[in-house]
C-alpha cells in the first residue's frame, strides 16, 4: 500500500527585541551565564512583569506576513510546570486568545499551509551540563518568542523544507527575528503521522521535539515516516508520544511516557492586563511591512526581466535585495547590475550568514555609478570587471580607481602604433604566424594588451594585427 | 475607654516640636520592644541599626531647621511579606528563611524616601494564608489586648504592633481580610485599599488578583495620611493605578449629612449577637450624623466565601511553584536526584495550610475539573462585581461587621482548620470585587475584645470611606477605643 505523510509544525522564533518580554534586559545572545538577569526574569518573589510593546508588535507584524487575522483583544495566561530552566515555575503564554490566527503561506507549487495560530510568550533559561554537574544559566529567560502553530498540511518531506525556509526568510525580512537555526533562534517541533494515501482521516501522530537545522528535519521526517509506516504494516498502531531526534544514529527515541503527560493548567495571568490591538495599529503596521520575498521575486521576474534563478538568489538576503534595488535606480539595464552581484561580489560571500549580513566595501551608489558609465559606453566591460575588483578591495569610487584618460581609451593611430611595436619585438612569432601557426597571434597580442596598459580593445587589437601581418 | 495614643500626627507634633528627638523617641520604641515583643510575638526581625540610621538623618534636618514630611521620623513596621533590599523577608515559612531580597517593594521605596523609621518587620500567618497568624513559622502573634487571644491574621503581626504601641503604624496586605480582620480584633483601624491603588511590586503573591497592600494605623486620620503616601500609580505594576490624583486627606473631615448608607442583610447573618448590635449602634450613630439609612441586599455575596477559597487557591498553586530550593530560601539536606530534591524541599519548607491551599488550588484548575471550579468561580466573581456596581448606584457606602466574631482564643481551631475560614466571611467579598473598605473600632465586646465595623466604598472610593470613618470615629471614639496595656505611652 502507498502511504503519505502528514505533518504540521510548531515553530518558535526568538524575536529580536532590545529588551526582554516582561523586564529591560538585553535579549543578546551569549554573555557570561546569568548576566542578562535582573530580579523579574529570575522570578524572584514580589516581582511583576511587564509587557514590552515591541514584542506586541512584532508578533503583529509576522501575523500580518503570514496572512494571519489580528486579534483586537487578547490576554496572557499562565503555563505551569516545573523545571529548573523556568525559575516561577510557570511560563507566561497564551492559551485560547492569541495575538494572531487563520494565517497561511503559500508554498511554490501552490499549496497553502494554514497557519492556525500565533502566540507570543517567554523563553526559558538554558540547563548546562558540565563534568558530573548540572548549571543553570537564565540568559535566555525572558527572551520574547513567538509560536508559529501550522495545521497538519504539510504532505512531503520537501514541502516541510520549504515551509521552514519560507517562513525564516519572511521573519528575516521583516526583520522580527535573525532566524539562526544554529542559535536556536529558531527551532521547531514536528508532527508527523501517516495514513493510506487517498485517506482523508488523521493518524494517530508523535512529536519530535526541538529541531534546530533543516538539514536534520528533513532527516528526521524520512526516518519517522518509514518507522511509521512499518509499524502500520506489520499490523502494529502508532503509539502517540514526544520524541527526540538523535543526528548520529539517525534514529528517533521517546522522550516521555504518556504517564507523566503534563496538564498545564492553564489560567488567566493576573499580573498582566488585557491587551487591546486598535484597528489604526494593526493599518499602521501593514502599511510599514516590507516588501515580502516573494511579492518581490515576482516583480523580479515579470518587471524587471531577470530570470527566476538569479531572482530567487536576489531576493533569498533582505539586504542583498534593497542593496540591487539601489544600484539599478536610473539604469537601463537590471541585468547588468545583478550580474555583478551575483558574480563578483557573491564570490566574496562565503556562506549563508555573510550573505545575511553582506558586509561589503563597495556601496550601491558606487556600483550604480560604474553601471552607468558603462550604459553610456564610456567604459567597456573588461575595465569595469577589473576594477570592480579593485573597488571591493578599497572601497574606493570607480573615478578613484580609473582616470579619465584611462576611460577613454586608445585612439586609432596609437592602436597601430603599438601592433607596429609589438610586430617588430616578436620576430619568431610573426614568422610563425606567418608559417600557418594561428595561436602564436597570441602572445603578439599579449605584448600590445601589456604595452597598453590594459587600454586596448582586445578584439581591436587582433584585427589590426592581422591587418599588418597580412 | 480613652483616648488614641501615639499618633503619627501626635509624634510629628512632637519631634517638629522638638519635645522629642527622633532618636529617642526610635529607641523608646525600640526599648518598649525589647520588653513586649517576647509575649506579643510581634516582630520576627528587628532592625534597629537601620531605624537609629535613618533617626540620626531626620534629627540632622530637624537641627538644621529643615521642615519634616507627616511621615518623616514615625516608627513603623512592615509586614513580612513585603520586600526590602537586603533585609531578610521570610513571609514567615521556613521554605524562604534566610532570604534577603535584592530590591525594595515600591511602597518601601515610597516611604524610606520620607525617612519612615522602620522598627522590623512582623509576623503574618505563612505566606499570608491564615486568620488568626498561628500558621507562622515563627508561631502567631497575640492580642494586644489579652495575650490568651489571638492578634489576627494575616497581617497579624502589624496590628499586634501598632495594637500594642510598639509601632505607630503599619503596613500590611489583605487578599480576604488579612489588613481588616487583624485590624478589627486589636481594636485599631485598617484600609484595603482599591485593588491598584497601590503598587503591589514587591509585595510576595499570595494571590495576585485579590493581594492589595494597606496602612495599619490607630487613627482614621493616619490612615489618610498613609495610604496617601503609598498610593501613586507604579510602572512596575502593570494592574497599578494609582490613587487617580483623588488624596483622602483634603475631604476626611467634611460633613457626611445626607451620605446614602446601605446596609445588607446577608451581612447581618450568622454573625455574633454583641457584634450586631455595635453595628446596630453604628446605623443609630451615623443617622444622628444625618446620613440616610438604606436597607437592602446583595444575594451573589453569599457565594463569595467558597469563590474566594478556590481563586485565592488556584493562583497561589502558580504562585509558590516558584519555591523549589534552587536559587534560594531552604534547601533539603539529602536527596539523589533534582526530582527528589524539589519534592523534599516543598514538602519540608510548607506548612500544612499553605500545602493544603497549593493541593487545593492545582486540584480546581487541573484537566477536567476546571470548568466545574475555577471557571464557576470566575463567573461567579462577575456576578460580585456587578452586584456591588448595581447597589452603589443607590448608595455611596455600606456598612457591614468587619468579623462575624471577636478575636479567637489561641489554638481555638487547632484541630479544625476550615473553621477559620469563617472570620473571612465578611471580608472577602470586597476583594473578590476590587473595592475598597476600611475597619474602624466600633466597641468592645464583654469579654474586652474589641469589634470592628467596615466601611465599604465602590473603586477609588476611599475619600467617601475615610470620610465617613472619621465622622464615625470622632462622634464615637472615646466610647469604643481601648487603650493596650503595652508599649509606648506617648
Amino acid at each position: 500500500m502507498n502511504y503519505e505523510l502528514v505533518s504540521g509544525f510548531e515553530t518558535h522564533v526568538e524575536l529580536s527585541t532590545k529588551t526582554k518580554i516582561f523586564c529591560g534586559c538585553t535579549t543578546q545572545f551569549g554573555g557570561d551565564p546569568n548576566t542578562h538577569c535582573c530580579p523579574i526574569c529570575i522570578g524572584l518573589p514580589g516581582t511583576l512583569p511587564k509587557l514590552n510593546e515591541q514584542v506586541v508588535h512584532y508578533a503583529i507584524m509576522a501575523g500580518l506576513a503570514t496572512n494571519c487575522e489580528i486579534a483586537n483583544v487578547a490576554k496572557m495566561d499562565r503555563k505551569n510546570y516545573c523545571y529548573p530552566d523556568l525559575p516561577k515555575a510557570y511560563q507566561i503564554s497564551q492559551f485560547d486568545m492569541p495575538l494572531c490566527k487563520n494565517g497561511y503561506v503559500e508554498l511554490s507549487n501552490g499549496r497553502k499551509i494554514r497557519i492556525l495560530r500565533i502566540h507570543i510568550e517567554e523563553d526559558a533559561g538554558k540547563l548546562i551540563h558540565q563534568q558530573g554537574n548540572t548549571y543553570i544559566d537564565y540568559n535566555r529567560g525572558g527572551v520574547p518568542l513567538i509560536e508559529i502553530v501550522s495545521e497538519p498540511d504539510i504532505r512531503t518531506v520537501e514541502e516541510a523544507k520549504e515551509y521552514v525556509e519560507k517562513l525564516q526568510l519572511i521573519m528575516r525580512y521583516i526583520g522580527v527575528s535573525d532566524c539562526k537555526m544554529q542559535e536556536g533562534s529558531m527551532r521547531c517541533d514536528v508532527n508527523i503521522s501517516v495514513r493510506p494515501k487517498g485517506s482523508e482521516e488523521l493518524g494517530t501522530r508523535t512529536e519530535i521535539k526541538n529541531m534546530n537545522s533543516i538539514t536534520f528535519i528533513a532527516k528526521a521526517m524520512e526516518y519517522e515516516f518509514e518507522r511509521q509506516v512499518s509499524v502500520v504494516e506489520s499490523g502494529g498502531k502508532v503509539v502517540q508520544e514526544t520524541l527526540r531526534y538523535d543526528e548520529a544514529s539517525d534514529t528517533t527515541s521517546s522522550m516521555r511516557g504518556k504517564e507523566d503527560a503534563h496538564d498545564y493548567r492553564y489560567f488567566r495571568e493576573p499580573d498582566l492586563v488585557t491587551i487591546n490591538v486598535l484597528d489604526s495599529l494593526i493599518e499602521e503596521i501593514r502599511e510599514s511591512l516590507p516588501e515580502l520575498p516573494f511579492v518581490k521575486l515576482q516583480r523580479y521576474i515579470d518587471e524587471l526581466g531577470i530570470p527566476e534563478t538569479d531572482a530567487q538568489l536576489l531576493t533569498k538576503y533582505r539586504k542583498i535585495a534593497e542593496y540591487f534595488e539601489d544600484s539599478i535606480k536610473g539604469t537601463q539595464n537590471p541585468r547588468t547590475a545583478a550580474n555583478f552581484i551575483l558574480g563578483q561580489i557573491f564570490k566574496r560571500l562565503e556562506n549563508e550568514s555573510a550573505k545575511e549580513e553582506f558586509d561589503i566595501k563597495t556601496t550601491a551608489d558606487q556600483l550604480r555609478e560604474m553601471i552607468l558609465l558603462i550604459e553610456s559606453g564610456k567604459v567597456k566591460m573588461n575595465l569595469a570587471k577589473s576594477t570592480l575588483e579593485k573597488m571591493l578591495d578599497t572601497g574606493k569610487a570607480f573615478g578613484e580607481l580609473v582616470s579619465e584618460s584611462d576611460m577613454a581609451g586608445l585612439s586609432d593611430e596609437a592602436l597601430i602604433e603599438l601592433c607596429k611595436q609589438a610586430v617588430s619585438e616578436n620576430p619568431n612569432a610573426v614568422a610563425d604566424y606567418k608559417a600557418g601557426k594561428e595561436k602564436a597571434l597570441k602572445s603578439i597580442l599579449g605584448t600590445v594588451m601589456k604595452n597598453s596598459r590594459g587600454k586596448a580593445d582586445a578584439n581591436m587589437a587582433e584585427a589590426k594585427l592581422k591587418e599588418l601581418l597580412s | 475607654m480613652s483616648e488614641a495614643i501615639g499618633t503619627i500626627k501626635k509624634l510629628n507634633e512632637k519631634l517638629v516640636k522638638k519635645e522629642i528627638s527622633c532618636t529617642e523617641l526610635t529607641k523608646l520604641y525600640l526599648n518598649e520592644i525589647d520588653k513586649c515583643n517576647g509575649e506579643l510575638n510581634a516582630y520576627v526581625n528587628i532592625t534597629e541599626e537601620t531605624a537609629l540610621e535613618t533617626a540620626k538623618t531626620v534629627d540632622e534636618k530637624l537641627a538644621k531647621g529643615m521642615e519634616i514630611a507627616p511621615l518623616e521620623g514615625i516608627p513603623m513596621t512592615l509586614k513580612d511579606n513585603i520586600s526590602t533590599n537586603g533585609i531578610e523577608t521570610t513571609c514567615c515559612s521556613k521554605i524562604l528563611k534566610g532570604y534577603k531580597p535584592i530590591y525594595n517593594a515600591t511602597v518601601w521605596d515610597h516611604l524610606k524616601s520620607q525617612n519612615a523609621v522602620m522598627l522590623g518587620k512582623t509576623n503574618l500567618d505563612e505566606f499570608a494564608m491564615g486568620s488568626t497568624c498561628e500558621t507562622s513559622c515563627f508561631g502567631g502573634a497575640k492580642n494586644p489586648h489579652d495575650t490568651d487571644y489571638v492578634a489576627g491574621g494575616s497581617s497579624g503581626g502589624v496590628s499586634s504592633a501598632v495594637g500594642g504601641n510598639i509601632a505607630a503604624y503599619g503596613l500590611g496586605s489583605d487578599t480576604g481580610g488579612s489588613i481588616r480582620q487583624p485590624a478589627s480584633f486589636c481594636g485599631i483601624v485598617g484600609l484595603k485599599p482599591t485593588y491598584g491603588a497601590v503598587s503591589r511590586y514587591g509585595l510576595i503573591a499570595f494571590a495576585s488578583s485579590l493581594d492589595q497592600i494597606g496602612p495599619i494605623t490607630k487613627t482614621v486620620e493616619d490612615t489618610a495620611l498613609v495610604y496617601d503616601a503609598i498610593s501613586e500609580f507604579d510602572p512596575k505594576d502593570s494592574t497599578s493605578q494609582g490613587r487617580r490624583n483623588n488624596p483622602t486627606t483634603p475631604t476626611l473631615k467634611n460633613s457626611i449629612k445626607g451620605m446614602k448608607i446601605g446596609i445588607l442583610k446577608e451581612y447581618m447573618t450568622g454573625i455574633g449577637d454583641e457584634i450586631a448590635a455595635s453595628v446596630e449602634n453604628a446605623k443609630e450613630v451615623y443617622k444622628s450624623l444625618g446620613a440616610e439609612i438604606i436597607e437592602t441586599s446583595l444575594p451573589a455575596v453569599k457565594y463569595a466565601l467558597p469563590v474566594y477559597y478556590i481563586l485565592a487557591c488556584a493562583e497561589a498553586s502558580s504562585n509558590l511553584g516558584r519555591y523549589d530550593g534552587i536559587r534560594y530560601g531552604y534547601k533539603t539536606d539529602r536527596y539523589d536526584s533534582i526530582h527528589e530534591m524539589m519534592c523534599k524541599t516543598r514538602s519540608e519548607g510548607f506548612g500544612a495550610e499553605v500545602k493544603r491551599r497549593i493541593l487545593l488550588g492545582t486540584y480546581v484548575l487541573s484537566a477536567g475539573y476546571y470548568d466545574a471550579y475555577y471557571k464557576k468561580a470566575q463567573d461567579l466573581r462577575g456576578a460580585i462585581m456587578k452586584g456591588f456596581n448595581e447597589l452603589f448606584e443607590k448608595c455611596d457606602v455600606i456598612i457591614a461587621p468587619t468579623v462575624p466574631m471577636t478575636a479567637l482564643k489561641k489554638g481555638q481551631n487547632a484541630g479544625n482548620p476550615t473553621e477559620n475560614y469563617l472570620t473571612d466571611l465578611c471580608t472577602v467579598p470586597v476583594n473578590i470585587a476590587g473595592i475598597p473598605a476600611v475597619s474602624v473600632p466600633c466597641g468592645v465586646a464583654k469579654n474586652g475584645m474589641p469589634i470592628g465595623l467596615q466601611i465599604i466604598g465602590p473603586s477609588f472610593s476611599e475619600p467617601t470611606i475615610l470620610n465617613a470613618a472619621w465622622q464615625f470615629e470622632t462622634a464615637t471614639h472615646d466610647s469604643v477605643f481601648k487603650v493596650s496595656p503595652y508599649g509606648v505611652k506617648l
